[in-house]
């Protein structure tokens, strides 16, 4: 009897970045326009299977989502042992603008969310003629600390269970368990000082307060979409954000988090379908 | 709310297992009223009303009487639905060694939302 088997299909795709041999992991589903996405700090490519699985977006969109190094399947570069993770402004742009190059990918559309959704926002700066429309899921310029990152990476404290246990407040109190709890196991399962690096983009060199006035959203549409039960990134942050953008569109998710595609897939839908419709009307 | 600690969480095999290596004692402030929760191997062994002479204790969370109502509802409004969100928004505040608390987080995180099950107040 043939098992059910996902319409995802992951491969590996060999990239320099910084100037070092990097193997990247990769998942797509779908044809039509390329979507790629970006994942959230401290987790992988997984957080959008469910988008990947949906016909209402796969009838239309090349969905592609690619493990960031050191995340998922993408294993850190060669001598990671003797570093510290650190992401960063340049690092992450290159790696989203060399993924789409490696793939011939034709002005793909840019899905981000929470460190996704900041490097959206620099790409509408620095590169908005590059894609067909830029999406920022919990999305603003700047995000207020609200712990210690030291926390995350202590022989003393599990962490897997401490980076999984700070986000799982991000989560609606509405999203269903089983979600709940997949999108909370990619945490547990984030490699030692991972999130903490990514952390450091997040918080402090991808700060881009002052820089979003910049944004020309007649080169490129600009959506930003922020669950209201987030408070990492709360409405008010992303509200903050577009009223110094011209032409961006907000809006907020009800009964939705911080992980929007991965802790509630039916409720998601509802506002990103909209949203990608009106993008493949616009031609 | 606190006293029925006990029967929420000793009853709860889950929350047992999440906090199976955590003996504590943790201070909760309600507005103007202190509890000390003592726990033992993730067993609630006690909850103790103030006023306290001298109390000792490793960790306290503190906060308005409304705000941890709000958070107790069976779904809470956002802001109101993580002892984080809460902190952040200065509703909270969270001191003392800060370790046990941290190490145990989704025990303490499920002991702290365990009266949302007594429910209804919505």
């Amino acid at each position: 009897m043939a098992a059910a088997i996902d319409p995802i299909v992951g491969r590996y795709v060999h990239m320099s970045l910084g100037g070092r041999a990097h193997r990247i992991y990769f998942e797509e589903a779908g044809e039509g326009i390329p979507l790629v996405c970006l994942h959230t700090a401290g987790a992988d490519g997984r957080q959008f299977r469910h988008l990947m699985a949906d016909r209402a977006v796969t009838d239309h969109y090349r969905v592609l989502a690619f493990d960031l190094p050191w995340h998922g399947k993408s294993t850190p570069p060669d001598g990671w042992e003797r570093e510290e993770y650190r992401l960063t402004t340049a690092a992450y742009t290159e790696a989203i603008r060399a993924f789409c190059a490696a793939l011939d990918l034709e002005k793909p559309v840019v899905l981000g969310c929470s460190i996704g959704g900041r490097i959206v926002l620099n790409l509408a700066i620095a590169h908005a003629a590059e894609f067909r429309a830029l999406i920022g899921l919990e999305a603003a310029d700047f995000q207020t600390p609200w712990y210690d990152t030291t926390w995350l990476h202590r022989p003393d404290v599990n962490g897997g269970e401490v980076c999984a246990g700070l986000v799982s407040g991000l989560l609606a109190p509405e999203s269903p368990d089983v979600a709940r709890w997949e999108t909370l196991w990619m945490y547990m399962q984030g490699g030692p000082g991972v999130f903490k690096g990514d952390l450091h983009f997040y918080r402090v060199d991808g700060d881009l307060r002052g820089r979003v006035a910049a944004i020309d959203t007649r080169v490129c549409p600009l959506y930003l979409l922020t669950g209201e039960y987030d408070f990492s990134c709360t409405p008010e942050d992303t509200q903050r954000t577009a009223a110094q953008i011209a032409g961006v569109e907000v809006v907020v998710m009800k009964e939705l988090g911080h992980f929007p595609m991965s802790e509630n897939p039916e409720q998601f839908r509802r506002y990103i379908l909209p949203v990608l419709d009106r993008i493949r009307s616009q031609r | 709310m606190l006293e029925s600690l006990p029967e929420l969480v000793n009853d709860d095999p889950v929350l047992l297992r999440r906090g199976r290596f955590l003996s504590t004692r943790f201070l909760v402030g309600i507005g103007e009223t202190e509890y000390l929760v003592d726990v033992r191997e993730g067993r609630i062994e006690r909850v103790a009303r103030g006023p306290f002479v001298m109390p000792s204790w490793c960790f306290a969370l503190r906060g308005g009487a409304d705000a941890w109502s709000q958070f107790w509802k069976k779904i809470p409004p956002p802001g109101y639905h993580d002892l984080f969100a809460l902190a952040k928004r200065g509703l909270l505040t969270i001191e003392g060694d800060l370790h046990p608390l941290m190490a145990n987080l989704f025990y303490i995180k499920g002991v702290l939302a365990a009266p949302r099950r007594l429910g209804g107040r919505s």
